[in-house]
C-alpha cells in the first residue's frame, strides 16, 4: 500500500503535508479503499475556523459515510472544488488529485500529534 | 391459533436435534435466569377466527356509520376507487418488507419511483421522497431540513397551518433550541405585514398552508420572493387533491412542500394509517428524510430500482442521519400512486373542480339562512367558514343525531371564533345531501 | 418494465366521475391557478390493474417465499386481521369525530378497541400504561427519548447524554440525538452484550437513559439486564427496551419485571401487521406509572357508566406526537392477533420461534463461522468470513439465495460483526423450509469453496442483477418529471 514518505498522518487514515504555513490533507490510500467508491463530499466553507478533531468534511461511498477531522487546529484556507463534480478523484489519486482542503496552521506544535510513514504503516498492521 | 405450522412430533425431533433430549422447549430458554422470568401472562385464551370476527364486529357496531360528511379539517370523505382496495390487498405487496434487496423486490421499487415521480408532478417540485408517517410528521421534517439547510434557527409560522400540525411542530422540538413566531390570519389569508416584521436574516423558513385551515386559497409569490431575498426558504403544506387547479407550491417558489395525502385514496380509518408525502427542489435532495428511490442500470445494463443516498439515513449514518425515520407509509403510498394512475390527468382537475363547484353551491344554500353569515374575504376551495348566530356546539349536536356531522367548531383551536364552524365539501356530497344540510341547519338554529 | 407513464394515451381515465348536479360554475382569479396542468397518466382501469399486478410479481414477499430477515420479524400475517380491518365501521370513522359534542359516542367501539389494546399490551411487558400514538417503531422511540427528557426536566435535572451499546439499531442513537440528547456508545463484550466494565465507567449523573434491545440484535439475552438496570436507577436514569425483539421473550420475561421504565413495541413485527413493503407500522410506547403523565395527548379514558372518553388536558404531556390516536388500521389487526393467539398462542409463538432460530444455527455451525456460540433467542448472526476468504462476501450468498426463491437474511448488520448475516426465521416457518434453507445455506457454502468465481454472476433468475447503487447516487434519478 502506497504511504509517501514526505506526508504526515493521523489514526483516521488521513494525510497531511505541511507547506509552510498551511496544511493539505487528504485521504490515505488505505481509506480510500475501504471506502469503497466515492459518490459524495460535503466540503468545508472557506474562512472557517477549526480545532483539531472537529469535522471538516464527509465523504460519502453507496454505503458508508465517513467524517473527516481536522488533523491540525487553524482556518480553513482553500477547498478542492474539482471534488464536487468529481468525488471519484479521491479513489483514482488519493495523494494528489484528491486533496481535501488547506488549513493555515495556527499551533504548529499540535503537528508532534501526527505520524510518520513508518509509524503509520506500524499502526496499519496493528489495526 | 398460532399460525405455527410444526405438529408436535416435528417440534420433538427438531429439539433432539439441537441437542435438548428432554423434550423441553422451555429450556432454549434458559438464558434468562429464573428470578427474572415473566412475574405474569395474565391474558385470554385464544379464540377462533369466527369468534374474534364475530366479538370486533361487535364492537365496530358501537361506531356510528352512514353519516353525511361535512367534516373536513385536513381529512377528507374523498370517493376511493375499487381498483386502489384491489392492487393493495395483493400480499406481493403488502406481505414485503423495505425493499433492501433490489433484486427480489423490483415491484415495490417501480412503484415507489412512480409514487415520487407523481408527487413531482403534482407539486411541480423536482425530487419527492418515498413517504413519511403523516401531513403533521411530514411539516415538522419540513422545519428541521429548513434548519440544517440554511443553519440558522428562526421559524415563522402561519396561523392558517393546520392547527394540529401546530401543535405537533411545538410538541417535537421542545428539546431544541428554535425560535418559533406564529403569525395571524388576517381576512382569511397570511398577513403579509406581520410575516415580514419578523423575517430576517436569521430565519430559516417561513411555513405557509395553501389552502389554509379555513379553505381560503391565497398566492404566496410575494411572500416567496421575500424569504429568499433574506435567505430563507419557503415551505407550504398543501392539500393534494386541491392542486389539480390550484397554483402549485412550485409555481409560488416554496422550496419544500410537504402534506397529508389521505385525499389520494386513503380512507380516514379513524386516524390512520396516512401519508406525509415531501417534495423539494433538487438542491434540497441531500438534505431531506426518508428512503428515496433511484433508477439506475444493473449488470446487463437492464433498467433497475434502488434505494439511493441511504448515507443520510439512520442505519448509516446513526446519530448524525438526517432523521430517525425507518418504517414510512410504503403501503399508503402505494394507495395514493394507483389513486394518482386511475384518476388521471383529467380526472384530478374533474374532482377538484367538482370539490370547489360544490362547496360553492353549499355557501349558497347556507348564506340563505337567517343569522348565517358565509365568509366571503378570501376566495376558497372545498371547506369555508360559517359564522352561525348560535353555539355552533348546540348546532353540531342537534345535526348529528340527523346523521350529518355538519362541520368543525373552529373555538376549540381558535380562542376568539366561538361562533365559527368549518364545513368540508367533496365530490362525493350530493346536492340533495347539501340542501338537505342546509334544511337541518336551519331547522337546528330556529326550529 | 415501462413506467406507468409510458402507457398513458390522452382521453383515457381509470375513474368515472359522477356528473356535476349543482347548478354553479365557479371560476377562480388566474393568480391562484395551476399554470398548466398535472401530468399524471391518463390509463384505464384494466391497464392500471395489469400495470401494478405484473408489478407485484417482481417482489419477494412473505406469502410467497421464506423471508429470514434478521430484527425484521417477517412472520405470516394472518388473512382474517385484514378482513376484520377492512369493516367499513372503522374504515370510514372521521378521527375528527371525537372532539365534536357528543361525539365520542359515534366512536365508542374505535375508543374501546384502542383502550383495550393498551391494556393488553401492559400485560405482555409488564407496564403500567400504554399510549398507541407513534406511527413506527423510530417513532416509538422518538416518544420515548421525548417522555425520558419530560421526566427529567419535571425533576428539574438537565440530563446530557443517553448510552447504547453498539449493536443497537441505528434508530436509537438517531431518536436520541433527534431529542436533543448526546449519545455514547458502549462496546460489546466476547459475549456480545454490552461490556459492563465500560458501562459503568460511562454511567453518570449525567447520563438520561440507557437505550436497550433484549435479546439483542445477536440475539443473546443479557443475563446482567437486572444489574444493568439497578445502576441505573441508582445513577438517576431511566431504563429504555426497544422491543424489536420482543417476538423472542413472549410469555417467558417481561421488560416491566426486568426493570425497564419505557418500551417500545412494533406491532408490525411481533403482532404480524403486514409490513406493507415498508409501512404503514406501528409503535405504541408502554411506560411504568410514574411517567404516565408525560404520555401524549390525548389519553383515552373509561368513564363511570363504562363509556369512553379522550382526555387531551394533561399539563406535563410532551403534546401531540401524532395527528390522532396512532395508526389505527395497523392497531386493530394486532388487536385481533392477541385475541386469536391469547396467552397459550402467544407463548408458542416465542417457543417456536427460538425453535428454529437454534435449529437452524445448529445445522449451519461448521459450514459458517458463528462468532457468539451460545443458545440463540429467535435470531442470530453468522459471518461469511471463511467464504470471505475465496472472495465470497455475505452479499453474494444472499444475491445467490434469491436464485433460490429465498429472501436473504439482513446483511451487514450488526456493525460489530464482519461480513454478518442475521438470520430470523419466525415461528410461522415448517420445518420442510427451515430444511430446504439448511440444504441452500450448505450446498453454497461448499460452491464458495469450489468454485468461488461464479457469486459474482448471482442472482441469474431475478428481474435484475446487481444494479449498480453507484451510478444511482451520481445520476440522481428519483423521478420522471
Amino acid at each position: 500500500m502506497m504511504m509517501p514518505d514526505d506526508l504526515k498522518y493521523t489514526k483516521d487514515h488521513e494525510w497531511v503535508r505541511i507547506e509552510g504555513s498551511e496544511a493539505v490533507l487528504g485521504i490515505t490510500e488505505h481509506a480510500q479503499s475501504e471506502l469503497g467508491d466515492i459518490t459524495f463530499i460535503e466540503l468545508p466553507e472557506t474562512e472557517k475556523e477549526v480545532n483539531q478533531s472537529d469535522t471538516v468534511a464527509t465523504i460519502e461511498s453507496v454505503k458508508a459515510a465517513s467524517d473527516i477531522y481536522a488533523p491540525l487546529s487553524g482556518k480553513i484556507v482553500g477547498v478542492n472544488e474539482l471534488l464536487k463534480d468529481a468525488p471519484e478523484s479521491i479513489n483514482r489519486s488519493p495523494y494528489k488529485d484528491g486533496w481535501i482542503c488547506r488549513i493555515n496552521i495556527k499551533n504548529p506544535e499540535e503537528q508532534d500529534n501526527l505520524m510518520s510513514a513508518a509509524e503509520y504503516e506500524k499502526f496499519l498492521q496493528g489495526e | 391459533m398460532s399460525y405455527i405450522p410444526h405438529a408436535k412430533c416435528d417440534q420433538q425431533k427438531m429439539l433432539e436435534e439441537i441437542g435438548i433430549s428432554s423434550g423441553n422447549i422451555d429450556e432454549l430458554f434458559s438464558g434468562i435466569p429464573e428470578e427474572l422470568r415473566a412475574l405474569s401472562f395474565d391474558l385470554p385464551q385464544g379464540r377462533s377466527e369466527f369468534e374474534v370476527e364475530k366479538y370486533i364486529k361487535g364492537l365496530a357496531k358501537k361506531n356510528a356509520t352512514d353519516l353525511v360528511h361535512f367534516l373536513g379539517g385536513g381529512f377528507y370523505d374523498h370517493y376511493i376507487p375499487a381498483a386502489v382496495d384491489a392492487i393493495v390487498s395483493r400480499p406481493e405487496f403488502y406481505t414485503a418488507y423495505t425493499p433492501y434487496q433490489p433484486e427480489a423486490s423490483q415491484g415495490t421499487l417501480q412503484a415507489t419511483y412512480e409514487y415520487q415521480s407523481c408527487i413531482c408532478r403534482l407539486t411541480g417540485m423536482e425530487a419527492s421522497n418515498a413517504s413519511l408517517y403523516d401531513g403533521g410528521t411530514a411539516l415538522y421534517e419540513a422545519a428541521m431540513m429548513a434548519l440544517r439547510a440554511t443553519g440558522r434557527n428562526k421559524i415563522i409560522m402561519d396561523g392558517g397551518v393546520n392547527p394540529i400540525y401546530r401543535k405537533m411542530m411545538y410538541s417535537y422540538t421542545t428539546n431544541l433550541s428554535i425560535e418559533f413566531v406564529e403569525t395571524p390570519v388576517s381576512h382569511g389569508q397570511s398577513d403579509r405585514d406581520r410575516i415580514y416584521e419578523y423575517l430576517d436574516d436569521k430565519t430559516a423558513a417561513v411555513i405557509l398552508q395553501n389552502p389554509n385551515f379555513f379553505g381560503a386559497i391565497d398566492d404566496h409569490v410575494d411572500i416567496a420572493d421575500k424569504c429568499h431575498s433574506y435567505g430563507a426558504l419557503l415551505v407550504e403544506s398543501v392539500y393534494p387533491i386541491s392542486l389539480g387547479i390550484l397554483k402549485t407550491p412550485r409555481e409560488m417558489g416554496a422550496d419544500i412542500t410537504t402534506g397529508e395525502g389521505q385525499s389520494l385514496g386513503i380512507p380516514l380509518s379513524f386516524g390512520g394509517p396516512y401519508l406525509g408525502f415531501m417534495a423539494v427542489k433538487k438542491d434540497l435532495v441531500r438534505k431531506m428524510p426518508g428512503r428515496i428511490v433511484g433508477a439506475t442500470v444493473d449488470m446487463n445494463g437492464k433498467r433497475s430500482y434502488v434505494l439511493t443516498l441511504q448515507t443520510r439515513e439512520q442505519h448509516i449514518r446513526r446519530e448524525k442521519a438526517n432523521s430517525n425515520i425507518c418504517s414510512n407509509e410504503a403501503l399508503c403510498a402505494l394507495r395514493a400512486l394507483v389513486y394518482m394512475t386511475m384518476i388521471g390527468k383529467e380526472g384530478i382537475k374533474k374532482v377538484a373542480q367538482l370539490c370547489l363547484d360544490k362547496a360553492e353551491y353549499a355557501k349558497q344554500k347556507l348564506s340563505e339562512i337567517k343569522g348565517v353569515e358565509v365568509k366571503r374575504s378570501s376566495p376558497t376551495f372545498n371547506e369555508f367558514i360559517v359564522r352561525l348566530p348560535k353555539d355552533p356546539n348546540m348546532v353540531i349536536g342537534k345535526l348529528i343525531d340527523k346523521g350529518i356531522t355538519p362541520g368543525f367548531p373552529l373555538g376549540r383551536y381558535y380562542a376568539d371564533m366561538e361562533d365559527y364552524m368549518l364545513i368540508a365539501v367533496t365530490e362525493k356530497r350530493t346536492k340533495q345531501e347539501i340542501v338537505v344540510f342546509a334544511g337541518a341547519l336551519e331547522e337546528a338554529l330556529w326550529g | 418494465m415501462g413506467l406507468i407513464f409510458a402507457k398513458s394515451r390522452p382521453g383515457r381515465t381509470g375513474v368515472t366521475l359522477p356528473l356535476k348536479d349543482v347548478p354553479v360554475e365557479c371560476k377562480l382569479d388566474k393568480r391562484y391557478l395551476r399554470g398548466k396542468d398535472a401530468e399524471l397518466p391518463s390509463v384505464s382501469e384494466p391497464e392500471v390493474v395489469r400495470h401494478f399486478t405484473n408489478l407485484s410479481k417482481m417482489n419477494f414477499s412473505v406469502d410467497s417465499n421464506f423471508y429470514p430477515l434478521g430484527s425484521c420479524t417477517m412472520k405470516y400475517n394472518p388473512k382474517i386481521t385484514e378482513k376484520i380491518a377492512a369493516m367499513e365501521e372503522f374504515v370510514s370513522l372521521h378521527p375528527l369525530a371525537p372532539q365534536l359534542i357528543r361525539g365520542g359516542m359515534l366512536t365508542q367501539g374505535a375508543l374501546e378497541i384502542t383502550s383495550n389494546l393498551e391494556k393488553v399490551l401492559c400485560k405482555i411487558t409488564g407496564m403500567d400504561e400504554f399510549t398507541t400514538h407513534p406511527m413506527a417503531g423510530a417513532h416509538g422511540e422518538l416518544t420515548g427519548v421525548m417522555i425520558i427528557a419530560a421526566y427529567h426536566r419535571n425533576n428539574g435535572n438537565r440530563k446530557k447524554h443517553i448510552l447504547i451499546p453498539d449493536s443497537g439499531h441505528g434508530t436509537n442513537p438517531a431518536s436520541a440525538a433527534i431529542a436533543g440528547y448526546d449519545v455514547i456508545t458502549i462496546k460489546s463484550d466476547k459475549n456480545g452484550v454490552m461490556d459492563l466494565g465500560e458501562f459503568k465507567e460511562k454511567l453518570n449523573e449525567d447520563t438520561a437513559a440507557v437505550m436497550l434491545t433484549c435479546p439483542n440484535t445477536l440475539g443473546i439475552f443479557n443475563p446482567d439486564i437486572k444489574k444493568i438496570s439497578d445502576l441505573a436507577h441508582k445513577a438517576g436514569a431511566l431504563m429504555y427496551y426497544d422491543g424489536a425483539n420482543l417476538n423472542a421473550i413472549l410469555g417467558k420475561a417481561r421488560p416491566g419485571d426486568l426493570g425497564f421504565d419505557i418500551v417500545h413495541l412494533n406491532l408490525h413485527k411481533t403482532f404480524a401487521t403486514p409490513h406493507g413493503g415498508g409501512g404503514p407500522g406501528s409503535g405504541p410506547v408502554g411506560v411504568k406509572k410514574d411517567l404516565e403523565p408525560f404520555l401524549p395527548i390525548s389519553r383515552i379514558v373509561k368513564r363511570s357508566d363504562g363509556t369512553f372518553t379522550l382526555d387531551y388536558d394533561k399539563s406535563l404531556s410532551i403534546g401531540y406526537m401524532s395527528p390522532f390516536y396512532g395508526n389505527f388500521a395497523v392497531m386493530l389487526k394486532a388487536y385481533a392477533y392477541i385475541l386469536l393467539l391469547g396467552r397459550e398462542g402467544l407463548i408458542e409463538v416465542s417457543e417456536n420461534a427460538v425453535l428454529n432460530a437454534n435449529y437452524l444455527k445448529v445445522k449451519l455451525e461448521g459450514h459458517y463461522d458463528i462468532p457468539y456460540s451460545e443458545v440463540c433467542f429467535h435470531e442470530f448472526v453468522l459471518s461469511a468470513s471463511k467464504q470471505l476468504k475465496k472472495g465470497v462476501k455475505a452479499i453474494d450468498i444472499a444475491k445467490a439465495l434469491i436464485d433460490e426463491g429465498i429472501h436473504p437474511p439482513t446483511v451487514y448488520f450488526p456493525l460489530i460483526v464482519r461480513e454478518a448475516m442475521m438470520i430470523e426465521p419466525t415461528e410461522t416457518e415448517s420445518k420442510e423450509t427451515l430444511d430446504k434453507f439448511i440444504d441452500v445455506m450448505i450446498e453454497l457454502a461448499l460452491k464458495a469453496e469450489e468454485d468461488p468465481g461464479v457469486f459474482k454472476s448471482f442472482p441469474r433468475n431475478a428481474p435484475v442483477c446487481r444494479p449498480d447503487e453507484v451510478k444511482a447516487v451520481k445520476d440522481m434519478d428519483i423521478a420522471d418529471v
